[in-house]
C-alpha cells in the first residue's frame, strides 16, 4: 500500500505543489533501487562480501584485458576467435555500451531521473570530435579536450532548463532537446555532419596505433579503459556527498529542501556528470566505429540505454554494465541470425518476427518488466539470498511489488 | 496575404493531426500518470490497416476512405484496449514500469510492422476531390485539410461532451483531479482506465489515417516522428488538460508551418517554444499551478 498512501498524503498537501508532487509520487515505484545501506547494516559479513566483490572485479578486468591475447572461440556468441578483429570489434562495442549504460544508471539509478534524451550527449561527443578532427588541425588529445568542454556546457544548459520540471515532464523535455539535436545532425548544417550518411573519421590527426583493422586490439583496450574509468567515476560520485544528496532527493525532495539543502544543484550535478561521461563514451565510439552515424543522437539509442539498464537491474552498477553488454551482443547476433538460411526457410508467420532483432529485444524487455522486477541483478540477488545461509533478505522491489 | 492564409490553414491541419494524437496522450497521462510510448504504435497500426482497407475497397472511392477512417479508429481502439488489459493493468500503481512496458511494446511493435510492411514509405491515393484545392480568399487550400480539421473538431466536441455529460466522463474527470478519492468512494477506476486507453487509441488510429493523407504516405515510422511532437504539444498545453492540448496543437502546428516556410527551422522553433513555456510556466499553458522550487 505504500505507494498509494504516499500519493494520498501527497495529494493532501494542498493544491500548491500537487501536480509536481504527485508526478514524483508516481515515479517512485518498485524500480527505485534498494537503499544501499545494507552492507554497513549487516556489519562484518558486508565487509567480507565487499572484499569478495572487489576481488571478483579485479579478476574480471584481468580476464577482459587478456582476451585479445587468447585464442578463444565462442561459436554463436562471437563471430571469430577472440584475438581476431571481428570479435574484438564486437567486444569493444559491448564494453562501450556497458559504459554508456553506466552513465544512464547515474541518472535513473542514483538520482531517479528518467531522461529520454541521454543519447544527445553520446552523439555530441561523437560528432563534435569528428567535426573538430575534420575541420581543424587539432591533434586527437586537444580535440578531445575541446569536445569535453563543449559537452559539459551543453549538459549544463539543457540540464538547467529540463530540471525545472520533474518526473514525466522532465522525460518529455529531455526527449525534445535530443530531438532538436537529432534534427540538427540529419539536416547537415554546412556539410559538417554528413546528414543521413553520417560522418567518417578523419584519421590524419589520430595516432597510428588507433587506426586500422590490425589495431582493433588497441581500440578494445581503450574501450575497456573507458569502462573502468566510467565505473570508477560513477562509483565515486555515487558515494560522494552529492551522490547521497541526489539519492535523498530521489526518495523525498521536500524533506531535503526542508533540511536546507538544494535538490536542484545535486540533480544538475548528476545530470552534467552523466552527460559528460556519455560524451566521453561517444568520443571513443567515434574512434571504434571510424565514424559517427545519426543513430547515436536518436531517441532509439536512449531507449536502448534504458532497456539495458532495466534488463540489468535498476540501481545496480554491474547490472547496468551486464545489461549493456548483453543487449549489444543480442542485438548484433540476432541481426546475423535474421539472415541465416534456417530462418529464411521458416513460414512467414515465424520468419517475420524472428528476423527483427528489435522485436525480440522489445518483447524480452516487456517480459523482464512484467515478471522480473529488479532485472538480472535483482534475480541474482534473490537467488543468492535463497541459496545462502543468511536470513533471506526481502528484496525491496519484491516488497513494493506485493504492496502495489 | 494568400500565402499567409494558406500557411495558417495547413498549420491548423497539422495541429488537428497533433491534437488527435495528443488528446489521448493527455487523457491517459492525466488519469493514470502513464506516459504512453506505444501511442505512436497505435497510430501507425491504424494508418497501415486503414490504408490496406482503403486499397481493398478502392483507394479513390469515398466508401474506401470512410471505411479506412472507421477501421483505423477501431484498430487503434482495439490495440489500446488490449495493451491496457494485458500490459498496463498487471502493473497497477507502478507508474515507471507502466511507462517502460509501453516503451518495450513500441520497440517490438514498430520492428514487427517493419518486418511486415517494410521500412519504405508507401505513397497513398485518396478520392479525387481530396487531391484538389479550394479557393479561400485567394489561397489554394488542399481539400483534405478540411476533412482533417473537421474530424479533429468533431473528436474534440465528442470528447468534451463525453467528459461533461456522461457518468463515465464524470468519473474520469474526478479521477484526473484526485484518483485516491474516487477509489475511496468505491468506484472502480480501472474500468475508467481501460475506457480512457481505448478512447485515446481510437483517436490515435483516426489521427494515423488522417496523417497518412496529410503527408501523402504511410510507413511504420509514421508514428514515431508524430509522437515526439505530440509529447511536446502535451507538455506545452499542460499535462492532463484536453483544452490545453487543443490550443497547444494549433499553436505548434501553425508556428511550425510558418517557421518552416520562411526560415525552414520549424522543428527548432517548436523545441524553443517548449523551452520558453517551461521557463515561464512550468505546468504548461493550461496545466494546474505548480509550486516553484
Amino acid at each position: 500500500m505504500s505507494t498509494s498512501t504516499d500519493e494520498l498524503t501527497d495529494r493532501q498537501g494542498g493544491s500548491g505543489g500537487q501536480e509536481r508532487r504527485s508526478a514524483r509520487g508516481r515515479l517512485r515505484s518498485s524500480l527505485t533501487p534498494p537503499p544501499r545501506t545494507r552492507a554497513t547494516a549487516t556489519g562484518r559479513p558486508g565487509a567480507r562480501r565487499r572484499l569478495l566483490g572487489a576481488g571478483a572485479a579485479v579478476a574480471g578486468v584481468a580476464v577482459l584485458a587478456l582476451l585479445p591475447l587468447l585464442d578463444l572461440r565462442l561459436p554463436g556468441v562471437l563471430p571469430t576467435a577472440t584475438y581476431q578483429p571481428g570479435a574484438l570489434q564486437l567486444m569493444a562495442l559491448c564494453l562501450l555500451m556497458g559504459a554508456a549504460a553506466l552513465t544512464y544508471h547515474l541518472l535513473i539509478g542514483v538520482a531517479g531521473l528518467l531522461s529520454f534524451g541521454h543519447a544527445l550527449y553520446v552523439g555530441a561527443g561523437s560528432y563534435l570530435l569528428g567535426i573538430l578532427l575534420e575541420r581543424t588541425g587539432l591533434g586527437l588529445v586537444p580535440a578531445m579536450l575541446v569536445t569535453l568542454v563543449a559537452v559539459v556546457v551543453l549538459a549544463n544548459v539543457t540540464g538547467a532548463v529540463a530540471l525545472r520540471v520533474s518526473g514525466i515532464p522532465f522525460a518529455m523535455v529531455t526527449l525534445a532537446f535530443a530531438q532538436a539535436g537529432s534534427v540538427l545532425v540529419r539536416r547537415n548544417p554546412g556539410g559538417s555532419t554528413g546528414g543521413e550518411e553520417g560522418l567518417s573519421l578523419n584519421t590524419d590527426q589520430v595516432p597510428a596505433v588507433l587506426v586500422g583493422v590490425s589495431n582493433t586490439r588497441n581500440l578494445y583496450w581503450l574501450a575497456l579503459a573507458v569502462l573502468i574509468v566510467v565505473f570508477a567515476v560513477v562509483s565515486w560520485i555515487q558515494n560522494s556527498r552529492a551522490g547521497h544528496l541526489a539519492e535523498a532527493v530521489r526518495e523525498n525532495e521536500d524533506r531535503v529542501r526542508v533540511l536546507g539543502l538544494r535538490p536542484y544543484l545535486a540533480k544538475l550535478l548528476i545530470f552534467v556528470v552523466a552527460g559528460t561521461l556519455a560524451g566521453c563514451v561517444g568520443m571513443v565510439h567515434l574512434l571504434l566505429q571510424s565514424g559517427a552515424v545519426p543513430r547515436t543522437v536518436s531517441a532509439d539509442l536512449t531507449i536502448s540505454l534504458l532497456v539495458m539498464v532495466v534488463l540489468g537491474g535498476v540501481g545496480s552498477r554491474w547490472g547496468a554494465v551486464l545489461g549493456g553488454v548483453l543487449y549489444t551482443l543480442l542485438d548484433q547476433r540476432l541481426t546475423v541470425l535474421a539472415q541465416s538460411e534456417s530462418l529464411q526457410a521458416l513460414p512467414a508467420v515465424l520468419r517475420v518476427p524472428l528476423s527483427e532483432p528489435l522485436f525480440l529485444l522489445g518483447s524480452l524487455f516487456v517480459l523482464v518488466v512484467l515478471f522480473l522486477p529488479g532485472g538480472l541483478a535483482g534475480s541474482v540477488r534473490r537467488l543468492s539470498a535463497r541459496t545462502g545461509r543468511r536470513r533471506p533478505r526481502r528484496d525491496p522491489a519484491e516488497v513494493l511489488g506485493q504492496a502495489g | 496575404m494568400s500565402t499567409i492564409l494558406l500557411l495558417l490553414v495547413t498549420g491548423i491541419g497539422l495541429g488537428a493531426v497533433y491534437f488527435l494524437v495528443a488528446s489521448g496522450l493527455s487523457l491517459i497521462y492525466g488519469l493514470m500518470g502513464v506516459l504512453n510510448f506505444a501511442h505512436g504504435a497505435f497510430l501507425t497500426l491504424g494508418a497501415l490497416i486503414g490504408w490496406e482497407t482503403a486499397r481493398v475497397m478502392g483507394a479513390d472511392s469515398w466508401g474506401g476512405f470512410a471505411l479506412s477512417l472507421l477501421v483505423g479508429c477501431l484498430v487503434g481502439a482495439l490495440l489500446a484496449a488490449l495493451t491496457e488489459l494485458v500490459l498496463i493493468r498487471p502493473l497497477y500503481e507502478r507508474h515507471i514500469e507502466q511507462v517502460l512496458v509501453t516503451v518495450g511494446l513500441n520497440l517490438a511493435a514498430i520492428a514487427l510492422f517493419e518486418g511486415i510492411w517494410g521500412t519504405d514509405p508507401v505513397f497513398i491515393q485518396a478520392p479525387t476531390w481530396m487531391g484538389l484545392t479550394t479557393d479561400v480568399l485567394g489561397a489554394q487550400v488542399p481539400n483534405h485539410l478540411f476533412i482533417t480539421i473537421l474530424v479533429a473538431v468533431l473528436v474534440l466536441a465528442a470528447m468534451v461532451l463525453f467528459l461533461q455529460k456522461t457518468r463515465y466522463g464524470m468519473i474520469i474527470r474526478a479521477g484526473v483531479e484526485n484518483r485516491s478519492m474516487v477509489t475511496a468512494l468505491g468506484i472502480d477506476v480501472r474500468r475508467a482506465f481501460t475506457l480512457v486507453f481505448t478512447i485515446g487509441g481510437a483517436a490515435a488510429g483516426l489521427g494515423g489515417v488522417l496523417a497518412s493523407h496529410y503527408f501523402g504516405y504511410v510507413s511504420p515510422l509514421l508514428g514515431g516522428s508524430l509522437l515526439i511532437f505530440a509529447f511536446i504539444v502535451t507538455v506545452i498545453g499542460g499535462l492532463g488538460s484536453l483544452s490545453g492540448a487543443a490550443v497547444a496543437s494549433v499553436l505548434v502546428g501553425v508556428l511550425q508551418q510558418f517557421a518552416n516556410y520562411y526560415w525552414s527551422i520549424g522543428d527548432f522553433v517548436v523545441v524553443i517554444l517548449l523551452a520558453v513555456v517551461l521557463l515561464t510556466r512550468p505546468s504548461g499553458l493550461m496545466g494546474r499551478k505548480v509550486a516553484r522550487a
